[in-house]
């Protein structure tokens, strides 16, 4: 750890991983659900465990992107964080608003969009932790030196918290409520959350392949360039159906086919980027996680995305568990594979020891990917079936749910092994350290310059 | 990569083109907004039943089982179109009670078959919400769903 406010990191880090086990645990109960149609039917209903398995990842999500950005910025910056109060006061607010909005959605305390169901007290307090984290980010970054990387990452952050203001308007046309919702979640995963997943990548590469800086920003700014110059427009994927007008079944069509090329630069980039560089890090796992984020995002948001996102192909699969499928691969890939990935990088230097259980650390790697690509395998199948029986035949949709109930076995299954991998995970990153604290000349040479 | 491509040219892409298609962006959002309110929906703005309506579908979180022209949780039935299903259009009172009915009759507590809550309902709020799904089917969405089960 080169700047002691770097520590600010380790609070976000234990608040998400925390959020990450309530995430599987619930979700493995949905699941349960799906199955056993009348478990939990009175005490938890399906809609109660759908908006606490969804918001308890978008919550973790962000906390960990919060965690990445104050342990990143400093090295960045080359100066410690502007105030580690205001941190913990971000952290804080966030962790009343989740926590109290998830412990009242079984009283039936809650709003009905999907993903935005926080009452407006809540939401008022995610906006005041955000705004809290934006300025002390923001001031950091403006006051010590300006990477590209913490430029970019900045702009991301900056841009999600825009585009989250949305979240206070409710309008009474339900056409017009989908467009702007949209605005929240596409522009949010499919175009700014990249900005913050590309910095740090660059981030990560930077230090785990030791290649030059300049050529690594290079990549990220041809990288971010291809999201936004896709993912704006790719917005017009989501509105063929929805009461928006034709043309956006062209340029939804094109642009989102155009979303796959910075997930493919990614994986290149990732790849090419290791081999170039050569330097023998000792985390392994960090590196692992680096190099696996990019593909399965690739996988799960390319590939799977472009499965359905054109027009044709959409007006069949729309709202089925293709999108289900695709869904639960695209967020594993791209946004809890990176949050792993830097969790992995940035605990050991946390703790002040040298890269520690690094084995049941790749073995969660391997298993949870495994599993996860399983249950979209599953899904995809379901959803494939659905399809055809729903919306080619004209079939009753609670009739082929009851066909399709084998594939939601195996997903369960799948499930049970993801949340089995996540506590190997969170026991790997948390778990003891059978070894000394290293003293000044090893931790220089496990963190080399750049 | 080329070597002649720098560092700050690339970043310059970055900028300006996320500006060019930012602008685009926007300006095809406002033409779609102007769309949605003056040619898809079905009524010059939105009647003040329909709007009560829509708060009951938010307040009980019904979008967390069930998919409204597509988007939604996969868990239960599309109810965009669900008033095109139950014959609204040919004979709403028979549909209107159909609906109420079915409402008031959850939980059903079969064995093995999913279940909905029973969220206490009003007969003026399972009016309103009624409304809305009325007003939901009639929104111009390009022919979709493409069979009648949604």
């Amino acid at each position: 750890m080169s700047y002691r406010t770097q520590w600010v990191a380790y609070p976000f880090f234990v608040a998400a991983m925390g959020l990450f086990v309530v995430q599987v645990l619930v979700g493995g109960l949905a699941g349960t659900v799906y199955v056993l149609p009348n478990f939990l039917s009175e005490t938890l209903p399906f809609h109660v465990l759908r908006m606490t398995h969804t918001n308890a990842l978008l919550v973790w999500l962000l906390l960990g992107f919060m965690g990445a950005t104050y342990w990143m910025v400093p090295e960045e910056s080359e100066r410690d964080i502007e105030s580690p109060l205001l941190a913990y006061v971000g952290l804080a607010l966030m962790l009343v608003a989740a926590l109290g909005a998830v412990a009242g959605y079984p009283f039936g305390i809650h709003e009905g969009r999907e993903y935005l169901e926080q009452p407006l007290w809540s939401r008022i307090l995610i906006t005041a932790s955000v705004l809290v984290f934006c300025y002390n980010v923001t001031l950091t970054v403006w006051k010590g030196r300006r990477t590209s990387v913490s430029i970019v990452l900045l702009a991301g952050l900056l841009l999600a918290a825009v585009f989250y203001l949305f979240n206070f308007w409710i309008p009474e046309n339900l056409v017009v409520d989908k467009m702007y919702w949209w605005w929240i979640v596409h522009i949010w995963v499919e175009g700014v959350w990249e900005l913050i997943m590309a910095a740090i990548l660059a981030y990560l590469l930077i230090k785990l392949t030791g290649v030059d800086r300049e050529v690594i920003e290079k990549w990220m700014y041809i990288i971010v360039a291809m999201s936004l110059f896709s993912g704006l427009l790719g917005t017009g994927h989501h509105y063929y159906w929805i009461g928006l007008p034709e043309y956006w079944q062209w340029v939804g069509s094109i642009f989102s086919t155009l979303e796959i090329a910075p997930f493919f630069a990614m994986v290149v980039f990732a790849f090419y980027m290791v081999w170039k560089g050569g330097r023998d890090h000792p985390n392994k796992a960090a590196l692992l996680w680096s190099l696996g984020c990019p593909t399965v995002a690739f996988f799960g948001a390319g590939v799977w995305g472009f499965m359905h996102t054109l027009s044709p192909v959409n007006f069949y699969s729309h709202g089925t568990q293709v999108t289900a499928a695709h869904a639960h691969l695209a967020f594993y890939g791209a946004y809890v594979m990176l949050n792993l990935g830097i969790i992995t990088y940035a605990m050991p230097q946390l703790r002040g020891v040298r890269p520690y259980l690094q084995i049941p650390n790749m073995w969660s790697f391997w298993i949870m990917t495994s599993a996860v690509a399983f249950m979209t395998f599953t899904l995809t199948f379901a959803g494939i079936v659905q399809t055809h029986l729903q919306r080619v035949l004209g079939r009753d949709f609670m009739t082929i749910q009851d066909q399709i109930w084998p594939f939601y076995v195996g997903r369960l299954g799948a499930g049970v092994v993801v949340i089995l991998s996540v506590l190997l995970f969170v026991w790997a990153i948390f778990g003891p350290v059978r070894q000394e604290r290293r003293g000044t000349a090893e931790r220089a040479a496990a963190q080399p310059a750049e | 990569m080329a070597d002649r491509l720098t560092k700050s040219a690339a970043r310059n892409i970055f900028y300006g083109g996320s500006i060019f298609f930012l602008v685009v962006f926007l300006a095809l959002g406002a033409h779609s907004h102007y769309y949605a309110v003056t040619q898809s929906s079905p009524t010059d703005g939105v009647p003040e039943d329909v709007a009560k309506g829509k708060r009951v579908w938010e307040t009980n979180s019904c979008i967390n089982c069930h998919t409204i022209m597509g988007e939604g949780a996969y868990f239960a039935p599309e109810l965009g179109n669900v008033w095109i299903r139950y014959g609204g259009d040919e004979d709403p009172e028979s549909a209107r009670a159909a609906l109420r009915g079915w409402i008031k009759a959850q939980p059903t507590g079969v064995p093995g078959r999913r279940q909905m809550p029973d969220f206490n309902l009003s007969d003026q709020e399972i009016d309103h919400l009624i409304d809305f799904l009325k007003w939901t089917s009639q929104v111009d969405t390009q022919g979709w769903p493409p069979t009648e089960a949604g």
